[in-house]
């Protein structure tokens, strides 16, 4: 359970602070001989509790901040535990390939799948490399591409959503960054094979939604999905990124929020603590829930699923609609 | 997303300085023009061409034939989900764009004629909180698209937005979703979708329904694209090169099919419509309604 992490956010400390302390006396009584078990087991119990108790509160803006927890398993850390045979394939065969986002197929248990979803590096060199997760118009192509892929034979897709945004460059807008993921939404929208959406950290806007259409929509307890990211939030309403933490305030951007507003269909629990304190535990319990939707929707004939995942997102929203046809309609003149 | 940028070159004092407002300097050249020979010039300015932002019922009048346009799905009323407050309430907010503006929300939605064609039409307006797409401008255009695959009409949907509205939080997001879901139903019938995009049009919009397309039509100079500019200027660390994310610049890089002077937009949609969807194959589709009713 206890392991190095590259960062501790805030109200993490006391909890790491306990459980250094319990390995130190561990330490000792090995060095020294002494029976100190029930000191430790004492202390373990109330690492737990005091674990359960911060995390039972946690702020909107905290959510956030375990959704970018530099330890969170990412993308290729959920098909290392859940896919086999997994063959990762690049390129959106026009430009470029685009090592923000990550697609190819697999099995899991037997059953043949297509995977894409949104990659972030783990440090600095990484980073670079995948570009923090944020993709250029070539990465929402590639998926595109490997989506049809699994359309032409009949694979369920499964996409990990894990980003902080579509990349803002010159070369990016050049490129169709706003076409790019347009598309995306139309193909996704018509795919005839089952789509499971899986948001795993971070879900910042249209980047994110870009491989983010399909017919269940799970989202791991400990994540954020929104229009915006609080930062961009803040600094245009509030003219301020400082009041970042306000912003995550209303934005209602957690798991519990969006199946409030009915847009995601299931939350995912995490291991005590996040996703962070243990990457296997996650992943097998994501697991377990995509093959029951991979189950289910399965069953569903083709029109059956279309119409059903157009209809989801055409009840999204929130209007009011008085007694249409009542008022005279306006003309032009 | 900037909404709330002031437009360039045009200060307080300069406005006030125009007697009556019958008078208006134009933002790009300066040249002072009397207000009615710029509206009988559809805002287009007669000295550079610049094209002025206009809202949603004035663009209505200048692209469909006179007194055709029939509004649809007006009284949609948009709420607050979220109960949003940043240094103002989201229903304040609301309020006061109903109250400026005179209309729901920031999308006019209808059936109209051009030379006689008849079409679905969507008119965003940016003077309505940006053009932003929230719940209401996302279901009007779902209802704009589902009735113009019902009666096998062209649609048309002129675009004038900062992109997704922030104050509903992944609602707004999701009507990106919709809007592609219903177009995805139209293509697949076969109906033409004609995507006029007027200045501004970038985020949310751009990423669904504006970029979707079969013709992509803009007008000169119109602000297109995903990014805002300060956010990417912020992310690269430098300038931005000259004419970046403008209409031209678009064209050049394979996004856009025409560019076209709002002054000859309603012949050249008419000409585009003529060919794709010619006037004597009416009958033939009033027939296809029939069958599939
Ligand atoms: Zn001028």
């Amino acid at each position: 359970m206890r392991k190095n992490f590259k960062m501790i956010l805030e109200f993490e400390k006391p909890i790491i602070e306990l459980e250094k302390k319990i390995t130190e006396m561990e330490d000792y009584a090995r060095d020294t001989g002494l029976d100190l078990s029930e000191d430790i087991k004492r202390l373990s119990r109330k690492a737990q509790s005091l674990q359960k108790e911060i995390y039972s509160k946690l702020t909107p803006w905290q959510r956030v901040q375990l959704a970018r927890h530099p330890d969170r398993p990412y993308t290729l850390d959920y098909i290392k535990y859940i896919v086999t045979d997994f063959l990762e394939l690049h390129g959106d065969r026009y430009f470029a390939d685009d090592p923000a986002i990550i697609a190819g197929i697999g099995m899991i248990n037997g059953e043949r799948v297509a995977i894409v979803g949104h990659q972030k590096g783990r440090d600095v060199k990484e980073n670079l490399f995948r570009n923090f997760g944020m993709a250029h118009p070539e990465g929402y192509r590639k998926a595109r591409r490997v989506m049809n892929l699994a359309a032409k034979f009949d694979l369920p897709i499964i996409s990990f959503l894990d980003t902080p945004g579509a990349y803002p460059g010159i070369g990016a807008e050049e490129r169709g960054q706003a076409e790019a993921i347009a598309k995306n939404l139309l193909e996704m929208s018509h795919l005839p094979v089952p789509i499971i959406i899986a948001i795993i950290g971070e879900g910042a806007s249209g980047g994110a939604l870009g491989i983010g259409v399909g017919d269940v929509i799970l989202m791991m307890e400990n994540c954020w999905y929104s229009v915006i990211s609080p930062e961009g939030c803040a600094a245009i309403l509030w003219r301020d990124n400082a009041k970042a933490p306000q912003a995550a305030e209303v934005m209602k951007l957690t798991a519990s929020d969006l199946l409030e507003l009915n847009i995601i269909d299931k939350i995912i629990k995490e291991p005590q603590g996040g996703a962070h304190w243990d990457h296997e535990q996650s992943a097998s319990i994501l697991k377990k829930h995509l093959l029951e939707e991979i189950h289910v929707l399965k069953q569903l004939d083709v029109k059956e699923l279309l119409q059903k995942r157009v209809e989801k997102f055409s009840q999204m929203g929130y209007w009011v609609d008085p007694e249409p046809k009542k008022r005279s309609k306006r003309k032009s003149k | 997303m900037d909404w709330f940028k002031k437009k360039k070159g045009i200060s307080t004092i300069e406005k006030k300085a125009l007697p009556d407002g019958l008078w208006i300097k134009c933002e790009s050249c300066g040249e002072i023009i009397y207000r009615n020979q710029l509206k009988s010039r559809m805002h287009v300015c007669p000295k550079c061409n610049y094209h002025f932002r206009v809202n949603s019922w004035e663009y209505i009048s200048y692209l469909f034939d006179e007194k055709s346009f029939a509004e649809f799905n007006a009284d949609i009323q948009p709420g607050d989900p979220l109960k949003f407050k940043d240094k103002k309430r989201y229903s304040d907010r609301l309020k006061d764009a109903q109250k400026a503006t005179g209309l729901n929300d920031a999308v006019v939605t209808g059936i109209a004629t051009i030379n006689g064609q008849q079409v679905i039409a969507a008119v965003m307006d940016f003077t309505f909180i940006g053009g932003s797409m929230g719940s209401v401008v996302g279901e009007k255009i779902a209802r704009a698209i589902d009735k113009s695959r019902e009666e096998r009409v062209p649609l048309i949907i002129v675009s004038s937005s900062g992109g997704a509205r922030m104050m509903e939080g992944a609602l707004s997001l999701m009507q990106l979703a919709k809007t592609s879901a219903k177009l995805s139903q139209l293509s697949d019938e076969g109906i033409p979708f004609i995507s006029i995009l007027t200045d501004p049009t970038t985020g949310g919009t751009t990423a669904s329904f504006a970029m979707l397309g079969d013709i992509h039509i803009a007008e000169p100079d119109a602000l297109i694209g995903f990014a805002g500019q300060r956010v990417i200027k912020q992310t690269i660390g430098q300038d931005l090169p000259p004419g970046f994310q403008r209409a031209e610049f678009l064209k050049k890089h394979g996004f856009i099919d025409i560019i076209v002077n709002r002054r000859e937009m309603r012949e050249t949609v008419s000409k585009i419509l003529t060919i794709l969807w010619p006037q004597k194959s009416a009958a033939g589709e009033q027939k296809k309604k029939e069958n599939k009713e």
